[in-house]
């Protein structure tokens, strides 16, 4: 095989996940191939996502990573000079039922325990942050301040810039068909335009993550779900954080939205039931509900003007928590899969755990992470905020 | 106090002046003068207001550019609420305010808000475009039975037709040729209207199209409704093409459509002194109806070798004194706040600019007329969620109206044939007639002028072949005549000796290039009469009065005084001027001057400042602002992919969604010598036009701002 163009590690897909990781591994000295079968980076569901960041997960891995993450976006531009559109708005779950405020409450001293900034505020303390907000029935919410957003495609981009400076090479239009291997390890990825040696192969291919494992015979237990989400005309700057509702309504289980640094408002929902599939049309459903709803949060939202929507799929898991690192069957085979629409804020964090697994020099934490997240895992947890 | 009267057309040769009474409103807390249902947009105009706010990005001032709700350039304040000015009526007591960076939203009483589930309807056919080609469709799918829903956002229906005071081309006997647009427009009006089965929304406009087949509609502004139809016929139009130069967005610079839409549909002088760019059919069309208004035309760049426009038009422009420079661009526009001037220059070979002839010009008003694009948003998007869809008219291919009119017709039958409520087939001479009148204009002839200086003739100065008759069925003596069987040939004129022209001047009325006029030589010897459509303000013009007389190119003949102006019974608008002529000239004299010519204020030798085509400050996505400089950075950088630049610079997430830039930022590419097949272009995302939240949440009543 020493005729073949070789690489220590070939990334499918140059998304949220594969980006970071390249430029991690780059910059780490490996020689990186990123094959993605779209025309330019971010096309699949990085420039889908709506930005939003946040540490204040459930799951102890998710946080640690999430928390690596802000770490990264939130001094991107100081040290590496893009703009990003980090902001530090906070995330806000809102509370008007009994039942949510409980819910919240619990997670709270979980969150707490692991150092996470957060708070319970009253009613009238979630007024100060969000003045806008509908106080009829308003119980309070958590608002976790050091949570925020950023923009995913000029995220995506930077990385992607870096990582080409730090030798990274990627390839587009450039879609994986085959996949070599012999005596239990990874030898080769092939594509339309030919065949590349390399030691290990990440697969960062998002909502088509088991498509590219079916090639190896490993079967993941990822699919993708379909989620809408749209933006408005922009307006004079009205609160920071993405507020979420997690009540479930006809139509949909959550709903959560926030005001981008230009004044748009950018909202989002998880349709219930899931609609599954990668097709991407939009639903005739979405744009009557998601008015709705952010106009039970908002009533002042209602003279505002919608300016665009669009459909994109989180590649989902049995138990909403994603599937990082080693397979037991294949080796140099590593998994960074099934990230459940939370792959723009995982990104930066597990380009860095799957660069440190590579390199042998993980710390605790992440020799946790990748316990945790494993694929060989029962999946029958389930996260609480997905 | 009483309505500002300055900017508004109190007389017109074609357009009736309704008397109207005025209302009220307010601009900056200071009380003007509207008519009713007159668009915000042209209200301000009305009263000489450009310029509409600043850009929130850059302070830039904003104005009009479409007048047609494509562009999102007009946006004000009214009632509390961020409108397109363009697209919202004024009311009696409205508050308007100039959008001066982001608005701020009104508040709203604290109370839970009640919203109702979406209003669905079905119907056999959803025809969107209410113009030549869906009124057409609708008339067929009318005749034939079929279920049919008609929506369209302006409140007159026609299209473009509204905006077109000239007798059209095209065939008398098919579409009404001889007849003019507005006139075509409430008859094709009338007819889809007298079906039952013909349902028509005014004032609506269709928002995006879903996976479940459904088209999302804002009805008649003020609520949401999605429509599921079998089939639909997408028969939008065209929008106007933009154009990157430095100052291409001041307030002034506009299109050539939104000058029609000010000076034909809501009678408005914009403007004293206009600069047009574009030699097509738009922009010469443009020019004439800026002189019938009373607007002088300062000048028409047009950067190919020859203007694309019929002939006929070109010509009654370059006879009313228009200076019109082919192989020209504009360079550049200058002002502070509103358009100044405008900096014309020569093109090479690759139509990039020679700074050695720029020349700078005194204007107002720069109108663009580049081109038209179809609207063919709806026609992709149905394709790719699987609802059949037909289009026709300009949305499927730009052509002449009368194109439209037959595309029109032919897929309604189209569809109803599918439908199963027609069992005959499109006749095969419709598609001929269709092909045929939206052929492009022939070869230039050389003009054969008579040489008989006895008795009476008709002179055509119709030079070029294009699809055209009325000259041939008016004649009651039937001496003007088309070889053959079709209609894009020359007419000639037959001298015969069994049947004599009796000079009726009919066809000198009904041409609509007014390219005919009329010789007498019968009651003079050694000089004519010479009888000239004229189709300007009557009073313009008195016998006594001397004007000077031109030849079909343009040049002066000589100056002659006018003998008399008449007018024949059934050919309103269009007067018959008649000056005794010279026998050696009186053949080649077609028509007279309007305006005086205009020189340059200044010319430029090529060695000091000047700006190459898609200069770097140019901008090319108005909505976000974005520069060709930025663009080419990234073009150079090695972006291929148009959904990158998007990314990095915002191009095409504004207000207007791409419909104005992303055919710049393809010629971009090109212009870097980067062949189109190796850029990616964005996906097509609803919804195509700003729709508020209340009204797609179905809140009833749309609440507005606390400015009461």
């Amino acid at each position: 095989m020493s005729h073949l163009p070789a690489y220590d590690v070939i990334i499918a897909g140059a998304g949220s996940i594969g980006t970071p990781t390249a430029f991690y591994l780059a910059r780490a000295g490996l020689s990186v191939l990123v094959l993605e079968a779209l025309p330019s980076v971010g096309q699949a569901s990085n420039k889908h996502a709506i930005g939003g960041v946040r540490a204040t997960h459930s799951d102890v891995s998710k946080i640690y990573l999430c928390a690596e993450s802000i770490k990264v976006l939130s001094t991107w531009r100081e040290i590496y000079g893009d703009d990003i559109e980090w902001r530090a708005g906070g995330y806000c779950f809102v509370a008007y039922e009994q039942q949510v405020k409980k819910t919240l409450q619990d997670l709270l001293a979980c969150q707490k325990s692991f150092g996470l900034n957060i708070g319970w505020l009253e009613a009238e303390g979630i007024r100060a942050i969000i003045p806008d907000i509908q106080m009829e029935g308003l119980l309070g919410g958590t608002f976790s301040p050091e949570d925020g957003s950023a923009s995913p495609m000029k995220t995506c981009f930077a990385f992607y810039r870096h990582a080409k400076e730090a030798g990274a090479e990627f390839h587009f239009n450039e879609p994986v068909i085959q996949i070599g291997t012999g005596s239990g390890q990874i030898q080769s990825v092939t594509t339309a335009q030919g065949t590349y040696a390399c030691k290990y192969l990440i697969n960062a291919a998002g909502s088509w993550a088991a498509d590219i494992s079916n090639l190896v015979g490993i079967p993941l237990p990822v699919k993708p779900e379909a989620h809408e989400a749209g933006i408005t005309e922009p307006v004079q700057p009205m609160f920071s954080p993405m507020i979420v509702d997690i009540r479930p309504r006809e139509g949909s289980s959550n709903f959560y939205f926030y005001q981008h640094p230009t004044g748009k408002i950018i909202f989002c929902l998880t349709p219930n039931p899931p609609i599954l599939g990668n097709y991407c049309q939009d639903t005739s459903a979405f744009l009557p509900l998601a008015s709705q709803r952010l106009i039970e949060l908002m009533p002042k939202l209602m003279n505002l003007r919608v300016r665009r929507t669009w459909r994109g799929t989180y590649p989902i898991t049995p138990d909403g928590l994603p599937i990082f690192g080693r397979t037991e069957a294949l080796d140099g085979y590593l998994l960074a899969a099934g990230v459940c629409g939370q792959g723009y804020m995982l990104g930066p964090g597990v380009g860095m755990l799957l660069t440190h697994l590579i390199e042998g020099r993980l710390n605790a934490a992440e020799e946790e992470c990748l316990r945790a997240l494993r694929l060989d895992r029962s999946f029958t947890s389930a996260e609480k905020l997905k | 106090m009483e309505p500002n009267l300055e900017y508004r057309i109190n007389s017109h040769p074609i357009l009736p002046i309704k008397p109207e009474p005025y209302l009220t409103f307010y601009w900056k807390n200071q009380e003007f003068h509207a008519k009713p249902n007159e668009m915000i947009s042209s209200a301000l105009f009305a009263n000489g207001i450009h310029i509409f706010g600043h850009h929130p990005k850059d302070s830039a001032p904003q104005g009009i550019f479409c007048a047609n709700g494509q562009c999102s350039q007009c946006m004000v304040i009214a009632d509390g609420l961020p409108v397109k000015a363009c697209m919202t009526p004024v009311r009696s007591g409205m508050r308007v305010f100039p959008a001066e960076g982001l608005p701020t939203l009104p508040d709203v009483p604290a109370a839970a808000v009640e919203y109702g589930p979406t209003p669905r309807k079905q119907v056999e056919v959803l025809i969107i475009g209410g113009g030549p080609a869906g009124l057409s469709a609708a008339q067929e799918l009318g005749k034939a039975g079929v279920s049919v829903l008609l929506v369209d956002d302006k409140d007159h229906l026609g299209g473009k037709l509204v905006l077109q005071t000239h007798r059209f081309f095209g065939s008398s006997e098919a579409v009404f040729a001889g007849t003019r647009g507005i006139d075509i427009a409430k008859k094709l009006e009338a007819q889809a209207c007298s079906f039952a089965n013909v349902e028509i929304w005014r004032r609506s406009t269709a928002l995006a199209i879903f996976e479940d087949q459904s088209v999302g509609i804002l009805r008649e502004g003020s609520s949401y409704a999605l429509v599921y139809p079998q089939v639909l016929l997408v028969a939008s139009g065209a929008r106007e093409r933009g154009l990157a130069f430095p100052g291409n967005t001041l307030p002034g610079v506009y299109g050539a459509g939104a000058f029609q839409t000010l000076v034909n549909r809501d009678l408005i002088r914009p403007c004293k002194n206009l600069y047009i760019v574009g030699g097509g059919n738009v922009g010469l069309i443009a020019g004439y109806h800026a002189i019938q208004a009373g607007i002088h035309v300062a000048g028409l760049v047009e950067a190919a070798p020859a203007c694309g426009g019929y002939r006929v038009h070109l010509d009654k422009l370059v006879r009313s004194g228009v200076p019109v420079f082919t192989s020209h661009t504009v360079v550049e526009a200058l002002g502070a706040e509103h358009v100044e001037k405008i900096r014309v220059a020569r093109v090479d070979d690759n139509f990039r600019p020679i700074a050695s002839t720029m020349r700078e010009y005194a204007c107002d008003t720069v109108l663009i007329a580049v081109g038209l694009d179809p609207v063919n948003e709806f026609i992709k998007k149905a394709e790719e969620v699987g609802l059949p869809v037909y289009a026709a008219g300009d949305a499927r291919e730009i052509a002449e109206a009368s194109a439209a009119i037959f595309s029109g017709r032919i897929a309604g039958e189209q569809i109803a044939e599918r439908l199963g409520k027609s069992q005959t087939q499109v006749p095969a001479e419709w598609l001929q007639l269709e092909n045929i009148l939206k052929s492009k204009p022939g070869e230039l002839r050389e003009e054969q002028l008579p040489r008989a200086a006895e008795g009476v003739f008709p002179v055509l100065h119709c030079n070029q072949e294009i699809p055209c008759d009325p000259c041939t069925t008016i004649c009651p003596k039937h001496l003007i005549q088309i070889d053959g069987q079709d209609i894009r040939a020359l007419p000639r004129f037959l001298r015969s000796e069994a049947e004599a022209c009796i000079g009726c001047l009919r066809c000198v009325s009904i041409c609509p290039g007014l390219a005919i006029t009329l010789v007498d030589f019968r009651k003079r010897s050694g000089t004519a009469l010479v009888s000239l459509p004229y189709e300007q303000e009557a009073e313009h013009l008195k016998p006594g009065d001397l004007i000077t007389v031109t030849d079909t190119s343009g040049a002066a003949l000589c100056s002659l005084p006018v003998q008399n102006i008449r007018k024949l019974a059934g050919f309103s608008g269009t007067q018959i001027v008649s000056v005794e002529a010279p026998a050696e000239i009186a053949a080649k004299i077609a028509g007279l001057r309007l305006i005086s010519s205009t020189e340059p204020l200044k010319t430029f030798d090529g060695t000091g400042e000047f700006t190459p085509d898609l200069a770097d400050n140019a901008y090319v996505c108005r909505c976000e602002r974005v520069t060709a400089g930025e663009i080419r950075a990234l073009i150079r950088s090695g972006i291929r992919d148009i959904n990158q630049i998007k990314a990095i610079l915002r191009v095409s997430m504004g207000a207007c969604g791409g419909k104005t830039c992303l055919n710049i930022v393809k010629r971009m590419y090109q212009q870097e010598g980067i062949s189109l097949s190796e850029v990616t272009e964005p996906p097509i995302r609803p919804v195509f036009v700003e729709m508020p939240i209340s009204l797609l949440a179905n809140v009833p009543g749309r609440p507005s701002g606390g400015e009461e």
